[in-house]
């Protein structure tokens, strides 16, 4: 990737806390047009915690740091502002909504972005042609729309089910965080493809795993290791492999040393 | 909670207005008189009387019950009046001689008294504080031998049939309230419906009560006889005031051999304020029996108002192979506090009864569900199936379920299922995230919760429900 990019994202000295605590600790990263990176790091290293910073999730309290969008301040902006202006976070444990099927929320989330961007909005049967051609990227069964909003879902359908918000809303900047964990081998390669299929020239993508599996299908320019809030390695896709085979901790004693 | 959440649920009461009318009433307070007066005051028969006294007479040596899940300052019964009327009350032969104060008030609510600009289709019957001043559509319903009338004028016009049924579903020893409501009942709505006859229109009743320190003691009474059919809507709000007012009907349905009635209410009494103040305590008793073979009672209610709930419209199944429904949707928000659900007695053989409960508690409410499913030993092959959902907006309202069974027939086949979920932060975060505003998200849950109750509302009445909903969790969410 080049650095005339356009800047789609950028953290730096990001610190976070939620009731009090502070988890992120100074991240910095910076996302251009057309990149894909991975966020890889211990459990509780904050890497959920990241994603929802980002998206602007209420009980996370941003105190320092920076961190834009497409060179806006994200701080003052509601989550749904965010979503409308193009972040979009794949959940790494969606929400059950009963009651809500699957087909009417995923239009009104659609109509809702396209009502931000001046586009078209679809109405029932116009949303379901176009739907119906997302869920074959999928290869999800229509039965999925009349069904409650991820009740029900089995761990890798609800993952699959994200990835067809991602492909419907056409974010520009995907954070999905462990969209892997939970998906067969199959569906693996399916949801890759999709998002593979979906990402371009300009939008990014930050994938946030702990399986190398998912790197072989969708290859990252970037990748991150995060500990204690912060990002404390950054390499290309051979460092997923080196994790892989020695863990973290080298990592860690790497960065301590630097640090000292 | 979120200020999102919170500026979803707090919407003010659009029905809150008073209208200045000056009213007849009797000096607070009860006692023989009192009941003897009301009764000169609508210038009833001895019968009649007779009944208000025997009922006084019992309520006196009842206790209030105890048993809801709810608080509220001791009742001073004493401190209530008992009847009030708008002046001028001479009975009106048309519409044109409505007060143009009354008709201005329910122009305000949405509820036309002129024929001609009435809600298509439906009859009303209006009832003020303690009086009907007007039913309308009254003279086309005649004509297939309907009657809908108030209470008053059915017991001068047509009193075999008030004798007949009055207190035979709800007899004034059932409660304390059904008591109290017995001696001092000032008005309500008769309906009968006769053999074979389809109600061509949607009847309905809509209660004010406008008077301060006054009380709503309504009686209604539904006949339908052998093969008829009748759907009945009832809507109530009143205004706001700083005080409690206590509301206790009480409400008979009686269904011959395949008979079939639907009861709608949406109510929507003054709640009272954020902190709890005002509101009305609404203590009802509705009993639909189910006299005849093959007969239906179906009850559909909307609860959203009152500052403390307590009924349970009931179905008692009589009939061979008679079908009893409770739908019902209960919203409690602020100290809103709700105790309802339904009783299903099973008596007739094959009879079957269906129970679906969806409360929302938002605010610091309180919302139970309490719900008895009886099944007497000769009851053949009783079916009931119940489900009791619960839905939570915040953090700090509660929701209980209390469902009692009593079985007494091994062929008997009773199923229960509860749920409960919320609308929190994350789930408001969830829809956030792909572009959905709160205030969409929560009417767009709030609907789907309710779906399964809202389906059994008339057309019209379902999409006043539904607005109301809206309304009334406005500014819950944050
Ligand atoms: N409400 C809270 N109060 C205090 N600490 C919290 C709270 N919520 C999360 N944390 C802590 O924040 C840290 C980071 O959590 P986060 O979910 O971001 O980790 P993660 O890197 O996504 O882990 P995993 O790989 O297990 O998904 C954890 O130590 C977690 O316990
Ligand atoms: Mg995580």
């Amino acid at each position: 990737m080049s650095s005339e990019n356009k800047i789609i994202l950028e953290a730096s000295g990001l610190k976070a806390e939620i009731n009090g605590a502070p988890i992120l600790k100074g991240l910095d990263l910076c996302v251009r047009a057309g990149e894909i990176h991975a966020i890889m790091g211990k459990n509780g290293s904050g890497k959920s915690t990241f994603s929802k910073v980002v998206a602007g999730h209420p009980s996370y309290a941003v105190t320092g740091g920076k961190l834009e969008f497409f060179g806006e301040d994200l701080n003052e902006l509601a989550p749904e502002e965010r979503s409308k202006k193009g972040i979009f976070l794949g959940f790494q444990y969606p929400i059950e909504i009963p009651g809500v099927t699957n087909g009417a929320f995923l239009r009104l989330a659609f109509n809702s972005i396209q009502a931000a961007r001046g586009g078209d909005e679809l109405d029932p049967l116009e949303f379901d042609d176009f739907i119906r051609e997302k869920l074959k990227l999928l290869k999800m069964d229509a039965g999925f729309l009349d069904r409650s909003l991820n009740e029900g879902f089995s761990g890798g359908e609800k993952k699959r089910n994200e990835i067809l918000q991602m492909a419907i809303l056409e974010p520009k900047l995907s954070i999905l965080d462990e969209t892997d964990s939970g998906l067969d081998i199959d569906a693996l390669r399916i949801v890759a493809n999709g998002v593979n299929s979906i990402h371009g020239d300009d939008d990014a993508i930050v994938l946030v795993t702990h399986y190398q599996r998912l790197l072989n299908y969708i290859e990252p320019d970037f990748i991150h290791v995060m500990e204690g809030g912060k990002i404390i390695k950054t390499g290309t896709k051979e460092l997923a492999l080196e994790l892989e085979s020695k863990g973290y901790d080298w990592v860690v004693d790497e960065y301590k040393a630097k640090a000292a | 909670m979120s200020t999102a959440l919170d500026s979803i649920v707090n919407q003010p009461y659009r029905a809150g207005f008073k209208t200045d009318i000056e009213s007849d009433t009797v000096d607070k307070g009860l006692s023989e008189d009192v009941v003897r007066i009301i009764s000169k005051k609508k210038n009833e028969p001895e019968w009649m009387l007779d009944f208000r006294l025997k009922a006084y007479r019992h309520w006196l040596t009842m206790k209030e019950p105890e048993w809801p899940n709810v608080k509220y300052p001791k009742i001073d019964y004493q401190d209530i009046i008992y009847y009030a009327a708008p002046k001028p009350k001479a009975t009106k032969k048309s519409m044109d001689e409505v007060d143009p104060e009354l008709l201005k008030t329910f122009d305000k609510l949405g509820v036309p008294l002129h024929e001609r600009a009435a809600l298509a289709g439906v009859a009303v019957d209006v009832v003020f504080d303690s009086v009907s001043v007007t039913t309308t559509y009254k003279e086309k319903l005649a004509e297939q031998g309907i009657i809908f009338c108030s209470f008053s004028e059915a017991v001068k016009d047509h009193p075999d049939l008030v004798k007949k049924y009055l207190g035979s579903v709800v007899p004034h020893t059932d409660n304390f309230y059904a008591a109290l409501n017995s001696a001092v009942f000032t008005d309500g709505s008769f309906c009968f419906i006769p053999k074979g006859v389809k109600c061509p229109m949607d009847l309905s009743t809509y209660f004010r009560i406008n008077t301060q320190d006054s009380g709503q003691f309504e009686r209604t009474l539904i006949v339908a006889e052998e093969d008829s059919q009748v759907s009945y809507l009832e809507g109530c709000t009143a205004p706001q005031f700083d005080t409690n007012q206590l509301h206790a009907a009480v409400v008979e349905l009686v269904a011959l051999d395949r008979a079939d009635i639907k009861y709608s209410t949406v109510q929507n009494w003054y709640a009272g304020d954020e902190n709890g103040v005002g509101g009305i305590f609404n203590f009802v008793t509705k009993r639909g029996l189910c006299k005849g073979e093959k007969s239906k009672i179906s009850w559909t209610q909307v609860e959203t108002g009152s500052a403390v709930t307590w009924k349970y419209p009931s179905c008692i199944l009589l009939g061979d192979n008679s079908i009893g429904e409770f739908y019902s949707v209960a919203l409690t928000n602020h100290l809103q506090q709700a105790d309802t659900g339904t009783k299903m007695v099973h008596i007739g053989k094959n009879t079957r009864s269906r129970i679906i409960s969806k409360g929302i508690s938002a605010g610091r409410s309180n919302n139970s569900y309490r719900g008895l499913v009886k099944v007497s030993p000769k009851a053949e092959n009783a079916r009931n199936y119940s489900q009791c959902d619960s839905m939570l907006i915040g953090q700090v309202c509660g929701a209980h379920t209390f469902p009692y069974l009593e079985v007494d027939n091994k062929s008997a086949i009773v199923e229960h299922e509860a749920s409960t979920s919320k609308i929190g932060e994350e789930q408001l975060f969830y829809f956030a995230s792909r572009g959905i505003d709160p205030e969409e998200a929560v009417s767009m849950i709030i609907n789907g919760f309710v779906r399964d109750v809202f389906m059994h509302l008339p057309m019209e009445f379902a999409v006043e429900a539904t607005k109301l909903l809206g309304l009334k969790l406005e500014g819950s969410v944050g």
